[in-house]
Protein backbone atom coordinates (compact mmCIF):
# COMPACT_ATOMS: atom_id res chain seq x y z
CA UNK A 1 0.00 0.00 0.00
CA UNK A 2 1.19 3.29 -1.01
CA UNK A 3 0.93 6.09 1.37
CA UNK A 4 2.24 8.96 -0.39
CA UNK A 5 4.66 11.75 0.51
CA UNK A 6 3.69 12.62 4.64
CA UNK A 7 5.00 15.61 6.32
CA UNK A 8 4.03 17.45 9.37
CA UNK A 9 4.77 20.38 10.56
CA UNK A 10 5.16 20.63 14.41
CA UNK A 11 6.51 20.54 17.57
CA UNK A 12 7.35 18.34 20.42
CA UNK A 13 5.52 20.65 23.17
CA UNK A 14 2.00 21.18 21.32
CA UNK A 15 -0.89 19.03 22.39
CA UNK A 16 -2.77 20.09 19.15
CA UNK A 17 -0.02 18.03 17.01
CA UNK A 18 0.64 15.10 19.35
CA UNK A 19 -2.63 14.25 18.19
CA UNK A 20 -1.94 14.11 14.62
CA UNK A 21 1.46 11.95 15.42
CA UNK A 22 -0.62 9.47 17.68
CA UNK A 23 -3.27 9.03 14.63
CA UNK A 24 -0.26 8.55 12.18
CA UNK A 25 0.93 6.17 14.53
CA UNK A 26 -2.33 4.18 14.86
CA UNK A 27 -2.46 3.81 11.17
CA UNK A 28 1.49 3.19 11.10
CA UNK A 29 1.95 5.97 8.37
CA UNK A 30 5.63 7.15 8.02
CA UNK A 31 6.45 10.74 8.13
CA UNK A 32 8.74 13.34 7.89
CA UNK A 33 8.54 15.29 11.21
CA UNK A 34 9.28 19.45 10.24
CA UNK A 35 10.08 20.91 13.96
CA UNK A 36 9.05 24.47 14.31
CA UNK A 37 11.47 26.61 16.18
CA UNK A 38 9.76 28.22 18.80
CA UNK A 39 9.27 31.82 18.42
CA UNK A 40 9.70 31.69 14.33
CA UNK A 41 7.04 30.31 12.27
CA UNK A 42 8.81 28.55 9.05
CA UNK A 43 7.79 29.53 5.20
CA UNK A 44 6.32 26.32 4.46
CA UNK A 45 4.33 26.95 7.50
CA UNK A 46 3.09 30.24 6.58
CA UNK A 47 2.67 28.91 3.06
CA UNK A 48 0.36 25.93 4.29
CA UNK A 49 -1.50 27.38 7.08
CA UNK A 50 -2.09 31.37 5.74
CA UNK A 51 -5.27 31.45 7.43
CA UNK A 52 -3.85 30.70 10.99
CA UNK A 53 -0.48 30.30 10.80
CA UNK A 54 -0.46 27.68 13.49
CA UNK A 55 0.78 24.38 13.97
CA UNK A 56 0.14 21.23 13.46
CA UNK A 57 0.39 21.44 9.01
CA UNK A 58 -0.05 17.61 7.72
CA UNK A 59 0.78 17.55 3.93
CA UNK A 60 -0.28 15.21 2.21
CA UNK A 61 1.24 14.81 -1.34
CA UNK A 62 1.52 18.73 -1.27
CA UNK A 63 -1.99 19.38 0.02
CA UNK A 64 -1.70 21.04 3.58
CA UNK A 65 -4.23 19.99 5.99
CA UNK A 66 -4.83 21.72 8.68
CA UNK A 67 -6.39 22.37 12.61
CA UNK A 68 -5.32 18.83 15.05
CA UNK A 69 -9.14 17.78 15.36
CA UNK A 70 -9.90 17.87 10.95
CA UNK A 71 -6.59 16.29 10.84
CA UNK A 72 -7.05 13.66 13.13
CA UNK A 73 -10.74 12.66 10.87
CA UNK A 74 -8.28 13.40 7.99
CA UNK A 75 -6.00 10.51 8.90
CA UNK A 76 -8.79 8.31 9.43
CA UNK A 77 -10.19 8.70 6.35
CA UNK A 78 -7.36 8.84 3.65
CA UNK A 79 -5.82 5.46 5.38
CA UNK A 80 -9.39 3.71 6.06
CA UNK A 81 -7.92 0.51 5.42
CA UNK A 82 -4.72 0.83 6.99
CA UNK A 83 -4.73 -0.19 10.90
CA UNK A 84 -8.06 0.48 13.38
CA UNK A 85 -10.70 3.16 13.02
CA UNK A 86 -9.82 6.14 14.77
CA UNK A 87 -13.57 7.22 14.70
CA UNK A 88 -16.51 4.89 16.19
CA UNK A 89 -18.33 3.27 13.61
CA UNK A 90 -22.03 4.35 14.72
CA UNK A 91 -22.82 7.65 13.71
CA UNK A 92 -24.58 8.21 16.75
CA UNK A 93 -21.51 7.40 19.08
CA UNK A 94 -19.44 9.18 15.99
CA UNK A 95 -21.80 12.55 17.10
CA UNK A 96 -21.21 11.90 20.93
CA UNK A 97 -17.12 11.97 20.53
CA UNK A 98 -17.31 14.64 18.36
CA UNK A 99 -19.52 16.66 21.02
CA UNK A 100 -17.05 15.91 23.61
CA UNK A 101 -13.77 17.06 21.32
CA UNK A 102 -15.48 19.83 20.87
CA UNK A 103 -15.84 20.44 24.31
CA UNK A 104 -12.42 19.60 25.39
CA UNK A 105 -11.17 22.40 23.23
CA UNK A 106 -13.70 25.12 23.72
CA UNK A 107 -14.40 24.83 27.49
CA UNK A 108 -12.13 22.30 29.09
CA UNK A 109 -8.84 23.50 27.78
CA UNK A 110 -9.39 26.89 27.95
CA UNK A 111 -10.24 26.57 31.80
CA UNK A 112 -7.12 24.61 31.69
CA UNK A 113 -4.94 27.43 30.15
CA UNK A 114 -6.68 29.97 32.10
CA UNK A 115 -5.15 28.65 35.50
CA UNK A 116 -1.69 29.15 33.45
CA UNK A 117 -2.61 32.69 32.67
CA UNK A 118 -4.35 33.59 35.74
CA UNK A 119 -3.22 37.10 38.01
CA UNK A 120 -3.64 36.39 41.44
CA UNK A 121 -4.63 34.12 43.96
CA UNK A 122 -8.38 34.78 43.28
CA UNK A 123 -7.95 34.01 39.41
CA UNK A 124 -6.23 31.05 40.43
CA UNK A 125 -8.97 29.33 42.44
CA UNK A 126 -11.64 30.36 40.26
CA UNK A 127 -10.03 28.77 37.12
CA UNK A 128 -9.00 25.42 39.22
CA UNK A 129 -12.72 25.39 40.35
CA UNK A 130 -13.88 25.56 36.53
CA UNK A 131 -11.71 23.15 35.99
CA UNK A 132 -12.45 20.61 38.35
CA UNK A 133 -16.28 21.16 37.20
CA UNK A 134 -15.60 20.53 33.74
CA UNK A 135 -13.38 17.77 34.35
CA UNK A 136 -15.73 16.22 36.31
CA UNK A 137 -18.33 16.49 32.89
CA UNK A 138 -15.63 14.61 31.23
CA UNK A 139 -15.71 11.58 33.65
CA UNK A 140 -19.39 10.96 33.47
CA UNK A 141 -18.46 11.73 29.29
CA UNK A 142 -16.15 8.73 29.90
CA UNK A 143 -18.52 6.20 31.60
CA UNK A 144 -21.13 7.06 29.11
CA UNK A 145 -18.79 6.63 25.90
CA UNK A 146 -16.22 3.42 26.71
CA UNK A 147 -19.36 1.27 28.34
CA UNK A 148 -17.31 -0.62 30.53
CA UNK A 149 -14.14 -1.08 28.12
CA UNK A 150 -10.88 0.94 28.85
CA UNK A 151 -10.62 3.80 26.05
CA UNK A 152 -14.04 6.57 25.48
CA UNK A 153 -13.23 4.44 22.25
CA UNK A 154 -13.84 0.96 23.55
CA UNK A 155 -11.40 -1.29 23.04
CA UNK A 156 -8.58 0.46 21.44
CA UNK A 157 -7.88 4.46 21.74
CA UNK A 158 -9.49 6.78 19.48
CA UNK A 159 -10.97 10.06 18.44
CA UNK A 160 -12.09 10.97 21.66
CA UNK A 161 -9.34 9.36 22.89
CA UNK A 162 -6.80 11.50 21.57
CA UNK A 163 -8.39 14.54 21.46
CA UNK A 164 -7.93 14.13 25.42
CA UNK A 165 -5.03 12.51 26.13
CA UNK A 166 -2.87 14.49 24.21
CA UNK A 167 -3.32 17.13 27.35
CA UNK A 168 -2.35 14.85 29.71
CA UNK A 169 1.76 15.83 29.46
CA UNK A 170 0.03 19.77 30.35
CA UNK A 171 -2.82 18.73 32.93
CA UNK A 172 0.35 17.59 35.03
CA UNK A 173 2.46 20.55 34.26
CA UNK A 174 -0.49 22.73 35.14
CA UNK A 175 -1.10 20.55 38.69
CA UNK A 176 2.47 21.58 39.42
CA UNK A 177 2.04 24.99 38.53
CA UNK A 178 -1.20 25.20 40.40
CA UNK A 179 0.14 22.91 43.25
CA UNK A 180 -3.27 21.34 43.18
CA UNK A 181 -4.00 17.99 42.13
CA UNK A 182 -6.51 18.52 38.90
CA UNK A 183 -6.79 14.56 37.96
CA UNK A 184 -7.94 13.45 41.11
CA UNK A 185 -8.31 9.35 41.80
CA UNK A 186 -10.68 9.84 44.25
CA UNK A 187 -12.95 12.52 42.19
CA UNK A 188 -12.24 10.81 38.69
CA UNK A 189 -11.51 7.36 39.28
CA UNK A 190 -12.59 6.62 35.57
CA UNK A 191 -10.57 9.12 33.88
CA UNK A 192 -7.85 8.78 36.18
CA UNK A 193 -7.26 4.95 35.60
CA UNK A 194 -7.72 5.95 31.51
CA UNK A 195 -5.09 8.25 31.86
CA UNK A 196 -2.34 5.31 33.13
CA UNK A 197 -3.58 3.27 30.36
CA UNK A 198 -3.78 6.48 27.22
CA UNK A 199 -0.18 6.98 28.66
CA UNK A 200 1.11 3.53 28.26
CA UNK A 201 -0.57 3.16 25.09
CA UNK A 202 2.02 2.08 22.42
CA UNK A 203 1.26 4.40 19.50
CA UNK A 204 1.08 7.11 22.66
CA UNK A 205 4.13 6.45 24.83
CA UNK A 206 7.10 7.80 22.79
CA UNK A 207 5.48 11.16 22.02
CA UNK A 208 4.20 12.04 25.74
CA UNK A 209 6.72 14.88 26.65
CA UNK A 210 9.08 14.61 29.84
CA UNK A 211 7.23 16.59 32.46
CA UNK A 212 10.43 18.79 33.71
CA UNK A 213 11.07 19.44 30.18
CA UNK A 214 7.52 20.40 29.59
CA UNK A 215 7.28 22.38 32.56
CA UNK A 216 10.40 24.15 31.82
CA UNK A 217 9.05 25.40 28.43
CA UNK A 218 5.46 26.48 29.92
CA UNK A 219 7.49 28.88 31.82
CA UNK A 220 8.76 30.31 29.11
CA UNK A 221 5.61 30.06 27.00
CA UNK A 222 3.27 31.55 30.42
CA UNK A 223 6.31 33.66 32.08
CA UNK A 224 5.49 34.79 35.67
CA UNK A 225 4.15 38.26 36.25
CA UNK A 226 7.08 40.20 38.30
CA UNK A 227 5.88 40.77 41.99
CA UNK B 1 -37.14 5.66 3.06
CA UNK B 2 -37.71 6.84 6.00
CA UNK B 3 -39.18 3.82 8.38
CA UNK B 4 -42.43 4.73 10.25
CA UNK B 5 -40.49 4.21 13.90
CA UNK B 6 -38.28 7.14 12.72
CA UNK B 7 -39.11 10.09 15.55
CA UNK B 8 -36.40 13.02 14.38
CA UNK B 9 -37.78 16.14 16.61
CA UNK B 10 -35.79 19.42 16.82
CA UNK B 11 -35.29 21.50 19.50
CA UNK B 12 -34.70 25.15 17.56
CA UNK B 13 -35.05 28.53 17.67
CA UNK B 14 -36.57 29.98 14.54
CA UNK B 15 -34.11 33.55 14.55
CA UNK B 16 -31.26 31.25 14.82
CA UNK B 17 -28.96 30.76 11.88
CA UNK B 18 -27.42 27.31 13.90
CA UNK B 19 -31.24 26.07 14.11
CA UNK B 20 -31.71 27.11 10.57
CA UNK B 21 -28.23 25.15 9.32
CA UNK B 22 -30.15 22.33 10.86
CA UNK B 23 -33.25 22.94 9.18
CA UNK B 24 -31.62 23.18 5.50
CA UNK B 25 -29.96 19.51 5.98
CA UNK B 26 -32.71 17.81 7.16
CA UNK B 27 -34.91 19.11 4.63
CA UNK B 28 -32.33 18.62 1.61
CA UNK B 29 -32.32 15.29 2.71
CA UNK B 30 -36.16 15.05 2.61
CA UNK B 31 -36.25 13.85 6.20
CA UNK B 32 -39.31 14.69 8.06
CA UNK B 33 -38.67 16.22 11.46
CA UNK B 34 -41.09 17.33 13.69
CA UNK B 35 -40.10 20.87 14.57
CA UNK B 36 -40.13 22.01 18.68
CA UNK B 37 -39.89 26.41 19.12
CA UNK B 38 -37.84 26.85 22.53
CA UNK B 39 -37.99 29.87 24.47
CA UNK B 40 -34.21 30.35 25.62
CA UNK B 41 -35.23 32.84 28.06
CA UNK B 42 -37.10 30.32 29.70
CA UNK B 43 -35.94 27.01 28.83
CA UNK B 44 -38.04 23.85 28.42
CA UNK B 45 -37.00 20.57 30.58
CA UNK B 46 -36.76 18.72 27.27
CA UNK B 47 -33.77 20.95 26.54
CA UNK B 48 -32.28 21.09 29.74
CA UNK B 49 -32.53 17.36 29.50
CA UNK B 50 -31.01 17.03 26.40
CA UNK B 51 -27.84 19.08 26.33
CA UNK B 52 -27.34 19.52 30.56
CA UNK B 53 -23.92 20.50 29.03
CA UNK B 54 -24.48 23.28 27.35
CA UNK B 55 -28.39 24.05 27.52
CA UNK B 56 -28.85 25.77 23.86
CA UNK B 57 -30.17 24.88 21.21
CA UNK B 58 -30.13 23.54 18.26
CA UNK B 59 -30.66 20.01 19.44
CA UNK B 60 -31.73 17.00 17.33
CA UNK B 61 -33.56 14.32 18.39
CA UNK B 62 -33.27 10.90 16.67
CA UNK B 63 -35.58 8.25 18.24
CA UNK B 64 -34.91 9.87 21.75
CA UNK B 65 -31.37 10.44 21.21
CA UNK B 66 -30.11 13.40 21.45
CA UNK B 67 -27.38 15.26 19.35
CA UNK B 68 -26.15 18.67 20.58
CA UNK B 69 -23.79 20.93 18.75
CA UNK B 70 -24.93 22.20 15.26
CA UNK B 71 -21.52 21.50 13.37
CA UNK B 72 -21.86 17.85 15.21
CA UNK B 73 -25.61 17.49 14.22
CA UNK B 74 -25.19 18.14 10.51
CA UNK B 75 -22.25 15.28 10.10
CA UNK B 76 -24.77 13.17 12.06
CA UNK B 77 -27.41 14.15 9.20
CA UNK B 78 -24.68 13.25 6.81
CA UNK B 79 -23.67 10.18 8.37
CA UNK B 80 -26.88 8.90 8.62
CA UNK B 81 -29.19 9.99 6.01
CA UNK B 82 -26.89 9.36 2.33
CA UNK B 83 -28.75 10.92 0.29
CA UNK B 84 -27.70 14.19 -1.21
CA UNK B 85 -24.47 14.28 0.14
CA UNK B 86 -23.84 17.54 2.59
CA UNK B 87 -20.03 16.69 3.09
CA UNK B 88 -18.05 15.87 -0.18
CA UNK B 89 -16.38 11.80 -0.24
CA UNK B 90 -12.72 12.89 -0.83
CA UNK B 91 -11.15 12.73 2.48
CA UNK B 92 -9.15 16.14 1.27
CA UNK B 93 -12.15 17.82 0.37
CA UNK B 94 -14.12 17.20 3.55
CA UNK B 95 -11.30 18.17 5.23
CA UNK B 96 -11.73 21.38 3.81
CA UNK B 97 -15.01 21.65 4.43
CA UNK B 98 -14.44 21.39 8.05
CA UNK B 99 -11.84 23.64 8.04
CA UNK B 100 -14.05 26.59 6.44
CA UNK B 101 -16.98 25.42 9.05
CA UNK B 102 -15.08 26.10 11.73
CA UNK B 103 -13.66 29.02 10.80
CA UNK B 104 -16.91 30.85 9.78
CA UNK B 105 -18.11 29.67 13.25
CA UNK B 106 -14.81 30.47 15.21
CA UNK B 107 -13.91 33.68 13.23
CA UNK B 108 -16.53 34.83 11.25
CA UNK B 109 -19.30 34.58 13.71
CA UNK B 110 -17.58 35.78 16.99
CA UNK B 111 -16.19 38.89 14.97
CA UNK B 112 -19.43 40.25 13.34
CA UNK B 113 -20.94 39.39 16.50
CA UNK B 114 -18.92 42.46 18.33
CA UNK B 115 -20.16 44.44 15.20
CA UNK B 116 -22.93 44.18 16.68
CA UNK B 117 -22.26 44.33 20.59
CA UNK B 118 -19.83 47.32 20.23
CA UNK B 119 -19.71 51.21 19.33
CA UNK B 120 -17.73 53.77 18.34
CA UNK B 121 -13.88 53.18 17.68
CA UNK B 122 -14.99 49.21 18.81
CA UNK B 123 -17.45 49.09 16.09
CA UNK B 124 -15.26 50.13 13.56
CA UNK B 125 -12.65 47.63 14.12
CA UNK B 126 -14.92 44.70 14.48
CA UNK B 127 -16.37 45.65 10.88
CA UNK B 128 -12.45 46.05 9.32
CA UNK B 129 -12.10 43.15 11.10
CA UNK B 130 -14.78 40.91 9.80
CA UNK B 131 -14.12 42.14 6.66
CA UNK B 132 -10.37 40.50 6.68
CA UNK B 133 -11.90 37.67 7.55
CA UNK B 134 -14.77 37.97 4.70
CA UNK B 135 -12.40 38.20 1.87
CA UNK B 136 -10.82 34.87 2.54
CA UNK B 137 -14.36 33.21 1.95
CA UNK B 138 -14.34 36.03 -1.34
CA UNK B 139 -11.49 34.44 -2.64
CA UNK B 140 -13.20 31.32 -2.51
CA UNK B 141 -16.31 31.83 -4.07
CA UNK B 142 -13.77 32.77 -7.35
CA UNK B 143 -15.50 30.78 -10.47
CA UNK B 144 -17.60 28.51 -8.04
CA UNK B 145 -21.58 29.17 -7.41
CA UNK B 146 -21.27 27.44 -4.54
CA UNK B 147 -18.95 27.04 -1.43
CA UNK B 148 -19.73 23.70 -2.14
CA UNK B 149 -18.39 23.85 -5.79
CA UNK B 150 -21.36 23.15 -7.87
CA UNK B 151 -24.07 22.88 -5.92
CA UNK B 152 -25.16 23.13 -2.26
CA UNK B 153 -22.75 21.92 0.82
CA UNK B 154 -21.51 22.05 4.01
CA UNK B 155 -19.85 25.18 3.94
CA UNK B 156 -22.42 26.56 2.22
CA UNK B 157 -24.95 25.47 5.11
CA UNK B 158 -22.58 27.16 7.82
CA UNK B 159 -22.45 29.93 5.78
CA UNK B 160 -25.82 31.34 5.67
CA UNK B 161 -25.01 33.14 8.86
CA UNK B 162 -23.19 35.39 6.69
CA UNK B 163 -25.72 35.27 3.82
CA UNK B 164 -28.76 35.76 5.97
CA UNK B 165 -27.70 36.70 9.51
CA UNK B 166 -24.84 38.99 8.80
CA UNK B 167 -25.82 40.72 5.98
CA UNK B 168 -29.69 41.29 7.12
CA UNK B 169 -27.90 43.32 10.14
CA UNK B 170 -26.72 45.75 8.15
CA UNK B 171 -29.77 47.43 7.64
CA UNK B 172 -30.37 47.19 11.60
CA UNK B 173 -26.70 48.13 12.24
CA UNK B 174 -26.36 51.27 9.94
CA UNK B 175 -22.82 49.85 8.78
CA UNK B 176 -22.65 47.70 5.17
CA UNK B 177 -20.44 45.44 6.65
CA UNK B 178 -20.37 43.26 3.09
CA UNK B 179 -20.41 46.02 0.90
CA UNK B 180 -20.91 44.64 -3.21
CA UNK B 181 -18.04 46.88 -4.32
CA UNK B 182 -15.75 45.00 -1.93
CA UNK B 183 -17.30 41.05 -1.96
CA UNK B 184 -19.10 40.97 -5.58
CA UNK B 185 -18.57 37.43 -5.19
CA UNK B 186 -20.06 36.86 -1.68
CA UNK B 187 -23.43 39.16 -3.18
CA UNK B 188 -23.21 36.88 -6.59
CA UNK B 189 -23.28 33.96 -4.02
CA UNK B 190 -26.26 34.93 -2.07
CA UNK B 191 -28.36 35.26 -4.96
CA UNK B 192 -27.46 31.57 -5.58
CA UNK B 193 -28.45 30.50 -2.62
CA UNK B 194 -31.47 32.55 -2.90
CA UNK B 195 -32.51 30.49 -6.39
CA UNK B 196 -32.47 27.29 -4.07
CA UNK B 197 -35.81 26.10 -2.96
CA UNK B 198 -34.50 24.47 -0.03
CA UNK B 199 -33.06 27.96 1.16
CA UNK B 200 -35.85 29.53 0.56
CA UNK B 201 -38.08 27.66 2.68
CA UNK B 202 -35.52 27.09 5.79
CA UNK B 203 -34.57 30.79 5.71
CA UNK B 204 -36.48 32.99 8.45
CA UNK B 205 -38.92 35.55 7.05
CA UNK B 206 -37.27 39.02 6.13
CA UNK B 207 -39.45 41.19 7.57
CA UNK B 208 -40.09 39.56 10.84
CA UNK B 209 -36.50 38.54 11.38
CA UNK B 210 -35.09 42.34 10.66
CA UNK B 211 -38.08 43.21 13.56
CA UNK B 212 -36.47 40.56 15.86
CA UNK B 213 -32.99 41.70 14.71
CA UNK B 214 -34.00 45.44 15.56
CA UNK B 215 -35.71 44.41 18.92
CA UNK B 216 -32.30 42.25 19.93
CA UNK B 217 -30.05 45.41 19.23
CA UNK B 218 -31.90 47.90 21.58
CA UNK B 219 -32.19 45.51 24.81
CA UNK B 220 -28.02 44.75 23.39
CA UNK B 221 -27.58 48.90 23.97
CA UNK B 222 -29.86 49.11 26.49
CA UNK B 223 -27.82 46.50 28.38
CA UNK B 224 -24.04 47.88 27.22
CA UNK B 225 -25.38 51.62 28.72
Amino acid sequence: MVTGDVKLIGSWASVFVMRARIALNLKSISYEFLQETYGTKSELLLKSNPVHKKIPVLIHDDKPVCESNIIVQYIDEAWSSYGLSILPSQPYDRAIARFWAAYVDDKWFIALRSILTARGEEEKKAAIAEVEERTDHLEKAFIECSNGKPFFNGDHIGYLDIALGSFLGWWKVVELDANHILLDETKTPSLFQWAERFCNDPDVKPLMPETTKLAEFARKLFPKPQA
Amino acid sequence: MVERSEEVKLLGMWASPFSRRVEIALTLKGVPYEFSEQDITNKSPLLLQSNPVHKMIPVLLHNGKPISESLVILEYIDDTWQNNPILPQDPYDRAIARFWARFLDEQVYVTAMKVVGKVGEEKDAAVEATRDLLKLLEKELVGKDFLGGESLGFVDIVATLVAFWLMRTEEVVGVKVVPVEMFPEIHRWVKNLLDVDVIKKCIPPEDEHLDYIRARMESLKLKSV
